[in-house]
């Protein structure tokens, strides 16, 4: 199956993303060998203003952020469903059109949900 | 025999579009610096050769033998990993972007003005550029420093929730050209700056222009590093080869988002007259780029930051539904205008 | 013969990274291996000459999903996990099993392989995959396509529910800062003002 038909147009992407990712490596890699290093502990303490670190950074943060994250990816899937439709819009006409408009209206729907039970305020 | 040679074509093409598009990155760093400068009356980098030209390179060489510092409470893998997880799809997207019209044959092999032609092209720039977000993430996270979680914090909410609006304002030129492939998509433009989809679509663009900026973390929504508040953003811990990757990141992609721009709504290399076209099409297309990059530097001398909260709301409760109104509107008038050509 | 090795590459190296991201004790080592996995199935989907999905994939499961994953991650900080293999593995195990026989059966019978409708790898190669998939979701498949605009609005009820708590926290004054966490601070000098220590 896979044989068939080889997504010939793709094997530019595969090389271009090796290549970048070599890049990227190499490049690390070369100056790791050529910079000069000295280690002390006062250069490698976390900066915080130049005062002594207080406890772990990593606390805890708002709730938000993750409420913002889950809203993010319902959206995400719905504006996916529009690339589809955006490409045939000519070949399936008013048909496509209406059931867009019913698509987009559940999605106001769920906007106007978040958006009045506060999901996208930030304080 | 004949694939070999395809793929050593190909090798060079990826070579010569990341060798221009590095070069690009280091002298957009310059102009930006002049520019600033210029508008604020005075000289920028004057020292290294003329007119402070070679000061691109100096800073990369400086960068390059510069000591790479983790800090102490950092996780190495992740702190290394992550400037190369913002970079790569910084560069990728180069790949599908059409600089210019013509082919050019050498004997029985033809270089086209393009790494690759794909039916997906904008949706694979999207797809890639949604995967900035980790670096930021991850390079906030592993640092262990309560500006650089803050920032990537932030920072990652701005690029998510800045996403939505950009994807949907790519459906309009995705409407009107009827493809994703960027391409068609110029090809669709061909005639005259009164088909170029800024014409049809200035709402969309505006959303788009915003969204990138926000998209790149630049001014004024540059919150993440807000130098003020939070240091450098995510990025405060990092030197050397580690820091110049987001700095190179975020610069690479500030030319691929106008790339997108020029080729989704100001006619790709197409000239904006037929009486013009004796430019060479990619004249065209980076005059174009050139433009926009300068309107990004010129916004920076120009609007001063927002605040988090802000940035969020305008996200969120400004840009979405404009943009989703505008999908509505550009589709209910496309089928009435098809209708009406009909008859 | 290409095609096959990079078919062997992708499949390789999704399995090896859906395998790190079970198995490590450090959870951001999953998600990224995660991301790894999800990339190469990417890339296994474009094998197949999907495009679309391919893209999607990256676009929803990479670039949202598991953005997701991470913030949750980070909320609740994550720290080694001194446990290898937790209580739930074996019934995980269990349920993966089950899965995978339960497709390995339904691969079976429903003849999948050998049987081609008029869409095959070249057609869709030619017309254009997001095309393709664009004129059967807005024909054929117009119902399950509103189905899943239901179940996303279904979703959202779900996630801003969920989050509830987070959303009614209650605002303390406006600009009354919390200075609980001073009595925490370790003592230093008695002569340090107060007004050092807090900020402003």
């Amino acid at each position: 199956m896979i044989g068939n038909s080889p997504p010939i147009n793709y094997i530019p992407i595969f090389i271009f993303i090796a290549v970048s990712l070599a890049f990227g490596i190499g490049t690390l890699v070369l100056s790791y060998f050529v910079q000069v290093r000295v280690n002390d502990p006062e250069k490698l303490s976390t900066y915080e203003c130049g005062s002594e670190p207080i406890s772990d950074a990593r606390n805890p943060f708002p709730a938000r952020y993750y409420i913002i994250a889950m809203l993010f990816v319902i959206f995400d899937v719905e504006v996916a469903f529009l690339y589809p439709w955006a490409v045939v819009f000519n070949k399936i006409g008013l048909f496509g059109l209406i059931e867009m408009i019913i698509f987009i209206a559940l999605f106001l729907v769920a906007y106007v949900y978040a958006w009045k039970k506060g999901g996208l305020e930030w304080d | 025999m004949e694939l070999g040679i395809t793929i050593l074509v190909t090798v060079l093409q990826i070579a010569a579009v990341l060798g221009v598009v590095l070069t690009h990155v280091a002298y957009l760093t310059y102009a930006e610096r002049k520019i600033l400068s210029d508008m604020q009356d005075r000289l920028g980098p004057m020292e290294v050769g003329p007119h402070g030209l070679l000061q691109p390179l100096a800073d990369g060489l400086k960068l390059f033998f510069k000591e790479d510092i983790i800090p102490a409470g950092a996780n190495k893998i992740i702190f290394s990993a992550a400037p190369i997880l913002v970079l790569v799809p910084a560069l990728i997207g180069f790949a599908v972007v059409p600089f210019g019209r013509d082919s050019l044959q050498i004997g029985a092999i033809e270089i086209t003005p393009y790494i690759t032609d794909i039916n997906i092209g904008l949706l694979y720039i999207l797809a890639f550029s949604s995967l900035g977000a980790y670096g930021i993430l991850l390079g906030g996270w592993a640092s262990n420093s309560k500006y650089s979680l803050l920032g990537g914090l932030r920072s990652a909410a701005q690029v998510i929730s800045y996403e939505l609006p950009l994807g949907l304002a790519l459906v309009g030129p995705i409407l009107l050209s009827e493809s994703l492939s960027l391409t068609d998509m110029t090809v669709a433009q061909g005639g005259g700056i009164w088909r170029w989809f800024i014409v049809s679509q200035p709402v969309a663009f505006v959303i788009y222009m915003i969204c990138a900026i926000a998209e790149t973390n630049r001014l004024p929504f540059d919150l993440p590093e807000a130098e003020s508040e939070l240091v450098a953003g995510f990025f405060t811990e990092y030197s050397g080869m580690r820091f110049s990757f987001f700095f190179l990141a975020e610069y690479a992609n500030m030319i691929l988002v106008s790339c997108i721009a020029v080729v989704a709504f100001l006619g790709g290399w197409q000239a904006p007259l037929p009486a013009l076209e004796f430019i060479p099409p990619i004249v065209w297309f980076l005059a174009k780029v050139y433009f926009l990059l300068f309107f990004y530097i010129w916004l920076r001398a120009t609007v001063p930051r927002l605040r988090f909260d802000q940035l969020m709301a305008f996200g969120w409760k400004v840009m979405l539904p404009i943009a989703l109104v505008n999908v509505l509107l550009t589709s209910i008038v496309k089928y009435f205008l098809n209708q009406w050509a009909e008859k | 013969m290409a095609a096959q090795l990079l078919f062997f590459y992708f499949g390789g190296v999704t399995i090896a990274g859906a395998i790190v991201a079970v198995t490590s004790r450090n959870i951001v080592y999953s998600a990224l291996s995660l991301l790894v996995a999800f990339i190469h199935i990417a890339g296994i989907y474009v094998l197949l000459n999907a495009e679309f999905i391919a893209a999607v994939q990256i676009l929803v499961y990479a670039g949202a999903i598991l953005v997701l994953y991470l913030f949750v991650l980070m909320l609740f900080n994550p720290s080694e996990e001194k446990l290898y293999l937790h209580k739930q593995a074996k019934v995980g195990i269990f349920l993966g099993v089950v899965v995978l026989f339960m497709m390995l059966f339904a691969g079976y019978k429903t003849e999948i392989i050998g049987k081609g409708g008029p869409l095959t790898a070249q057609a869709v190669k030619e017309m254009g995959h997001t095309r393709v998939i664009g004129n059967a979701l807005f024909t054929d498949y117009l119902f399950p396509f509103e189905v899943a605009s239901l179940i996303l609005l279904v979703a959202m009820f779900g996630a801003i529910v969920l989050a509830g708590r987070g959303v009614h926290r209650k605002k303390g004054p406006a600009g009354r800062i919390d200075l609980s966490y001073r009595d925490k601070l370790p003592k230093k000098s008695s002569e340090t003002p107060e007004e050092v220590i807090v900020g402003r």
